[in-house]
């Protein structure tokens, strides 16, 4: 009655899908900002709003080439975090996670806004800034691939070998920067920035500087999403996806070189299993599951979702890869 | 060769030493309507200790805290080995070579031991962020750990190096942050109550650290507010009381003196007290009974704990 075989493929596709990639993304930048530097980001779908109109509205309305695009998207990330950095990270961290979830609310308001339509295609959004990235691609793009049953559209697997791509490259940065003394600074910080400085440091320097690195690794995810989807809808950045990428960085353990980009596949993975099963357990006309109305499985499985959060943080609170010795220092 | 120096210097508030190392001139810090800090002049001298003593809530943190760039004072200024330090940030102060430690020790607990003491090195070329991606650091970072490993052999924490920092009982911590002062090479160290909270037999190899320090030529300068702990190896002391030097002097001449009997005991401690009969205070105990709720209410104000 359940077909087994197409749960586990849509689940495997969902695993290094385009959402996948572009959650990873979001938390290794989230990763950066709190699990690192102990700054609390509520705003990081801001980010990935201004990488991805960054680009759209560079190429689209200026007439820009793509790949100078990419680089719009990557310096407005950067210009975000500037704003958003100096006047709140000399302040206690409340402050920043109040800001940043409000600019990103802002950034959406304005980009739906009908009066920008010119400018950001207003509650329309975007298409058509990124054909060039699929000339690009060396698979047939209309043609379906198939891996053992895994299937996926050429372009969308031209999108996914860029995404991970852009993922490994961005793991290596991370990883070089938290194995260095300036990684070691920015855990510090995190514990106790008075003696930080203490003891030298230029604490506000650092906590910029992580805010910025995070902050880009945001627009880039938000760069790939958008030249995958090939589109722009302002809607699409509204302040949940921040905590689905919270989630995804708790389940794989804030603090860990792989903790996001774990958390965000195997997010992604159990959203997509529950779903599909959710969907064939109450279709048909004898349904396996007759209480629940096949109209309810989206909300559902967010639920589901919710409870294995909390399964995990009951016996694993360090989720997948942290160290069990860090968090029972908390409990102290 | 320090106690005839010091037998030099007259014991009153303000003194002149031979060769200051820090110098400060009318300080004054308000907290709301209390005065925390009010300073006219005070000298620490260069390979000294000095213990800087008082009450709760003399000011003698509030003062450290403004010598330390972590406050910023109302009026004042000071010097140190001559270069004025007013209205640095503490990374600046430190990186000049004044390194103080916490009341409350600020181990950082989810780094290892070794990583505590090798984030305090100064000028390491990983800690930007392109020295971080260069990889060039190894080299410093080999010397750094070297120098920490010394560092926590002196101090009886190289067993520990490996450990998380939050696993370590809190005499530990405080040998701890006294170490990672050291990893600065400072001129100047300043304790803020370094034998708070410590276990009574680990006190003395604490005191005996602190000697060591002025024995490698540095000028420690520490709160405490216990007489005794300060007496034996102090070569001079400051007494604070509600944000004034009130006495400075060599420990033994201090005990004698009057102003610093009357701020530990209370100016009034040899008062008669006088009470009506329904066992309300009057006359002079009446006053004195609205001066101490005044105090506890402004402290309170401040956010004070009064447990301590």
């Amino acid at each position: 009655m359940i077909d087994i075989a197409s749960l586990l493929a849509n689940g495997i596709a969902a695993l290094v899908g385009p959402s996948a990639i572009f959650f990873a993304l979001l938390a290794i930048g989230l990763n950066v900002h709190f699990g690192y530097g102990g700054l609390l980001n509520f705003g990081q779908i801001g980010f990935a709003l201004v990488g991805g109109y960054g680009m759209g509205i560079a190429v689209l309305y200026f007439g820009l080439p793509l790949w100078s695009g990419v680089l719009v998207g990557i310096v407005a990330g950067v210009v975000l975090a500037l704003l958003l950095g100096i006047p709140t990270l000399r302040l206690r961290a409340d402050y920043l996670a109040i800001v940043t979830i409000a600019a990103a609310e802002i950034l959406r308001l304005i980009t739906r806004s009908t009066s920008m339509t010119d400018f950001s295609g207003g509650t329309q959004g975007l298409t058509g800034y990124g054909g060039s990235f699929r000339q690009l691609s060396p698979f047939d793009n209309g043609r379906f691939y198939d891996f053992y049953g895994v299937r996926f559209l050429g372009q969308d697997l031209w999108a996914i070998c860029v995404g991970w791509t852009v993922v490994g490259l961005s793991l290596i940065l991370v990883f070089l920067l938290v194995r260095s003394p300036w990684g070691r600074v920015l855990k510090a910080i995190r514990e106790d920035e008075d003696a930080v400085r203490a003891l030298g440091k230029n604490v506000f320097v650092y906590k910029m500087q992580a805010l910025v690195l995070g902050g880009v690794f945001g627009a880039v995810g938000g760069i790939v999403f958008a030249l995958t989807t090939q589109s722009l809808t302002p809607d699409f950045y509204s302040p949940p996806q921040t905590f689905f990428a919270y989630a995804a960085l708790i389940i794989g353990g804030a603090g860990r070189v792989f903790g996001p980009v774990i958390g965000s596949m195997i997010f992604w993975f159990v959203l997509s299993i529950t779903d599909n099963f959710l969907r064939q357990a109450t279709a048909g006309s004898n349904p396996l599951i007759s209480f629940i109305d096949n109209q309810d499985v989206g909300a559902i499985r967010f639920v589901l979702v919710g409870v294995a959060l909390a399964v995990l943080m009951a016996f694993r609170p360090q989720g997948i890869f942290g160290k069990r010795s860090e968090v029972l220092l908390d409990a102290r | 060769m320090r106690v005839e120096v010091s037998a030099e210097v007259p014991a009153q508030p303000g003194a002149r030493k031979p060769d200051p190392v820090l110098v400060i001139d009318s300080i004054t810090r308000s907290f709301g309507g209390v005065r925390a800090v009010d300073v006219a002049h005070l000298e620490f001298q260069r390979g000294w200790i000095t213990g800087l003593i008082g009450p709760n809530g003399a000011g003698k943190t509030t003062l450290f805290n403004l010598l330390t760039g972590f406050d910023r004072p109302d009026t004042g200024r000071w010097t140190f080995d001559g270069i004025p330090l007013s209205r640095l940030a503490p990374h600046q102060v430190a990186r000049r070579g004044l390194v103080r430690t916490f009341q409350l020790t600020k181990a950082l607990a989810k780094l290892t031991v070794l990583d505590n003491m090798r984030l305090a090195a100064p000028q390491q070329t990983g800690e930007r962020f392109f020295g971080a991606l260069l990889g060039t650091w190894g080299r410093q970072e080999q010397a750094n750990t070297g120098k920490a490993m010394e560092l926590l052999t002196r101090f009886q924490l190289d067993a520990k190096a490996h450990d998380l920092a939050g696993c370590l009982s809190g005499g530990q911590r405080k040998l701890l942050e006294m170490a990672r002062a050291l990893m600065m090479d400072p001129a100047v160290v300043m304790l803020d109550e370094p034998m708070a909270g410590v276990n009574p037999a680990l006190t003395e190899s604490l005191l005996q650290h602190v000697k060591s320090l002025r024995d490698d030529g540095m000028t420690v300068v520490f709160v405490e507010h216990d007489m005794d702990v300060i007496r034996d190896i102090s070569d001079w002391v400051v007494v604070m009381a509600q944000g004034r030097v009130i006495a400075e002097g060599r420990s033994e001449a201090l005990s004698a003196n009057r102003a610093v009997v009357d701020a530990y005991l209370g100016s009034h401690h040899d008062q008669v007290l006088e009470f009506d009969a329904d066992g309300n205070p009057v006359g002079q105990t009446a006053m004195l009974v609205a001066e101490i709720e005044s105090e506890l209410e402004a402290a309170i104000e401040r956010g004070q704990d009064l447990s301590a």
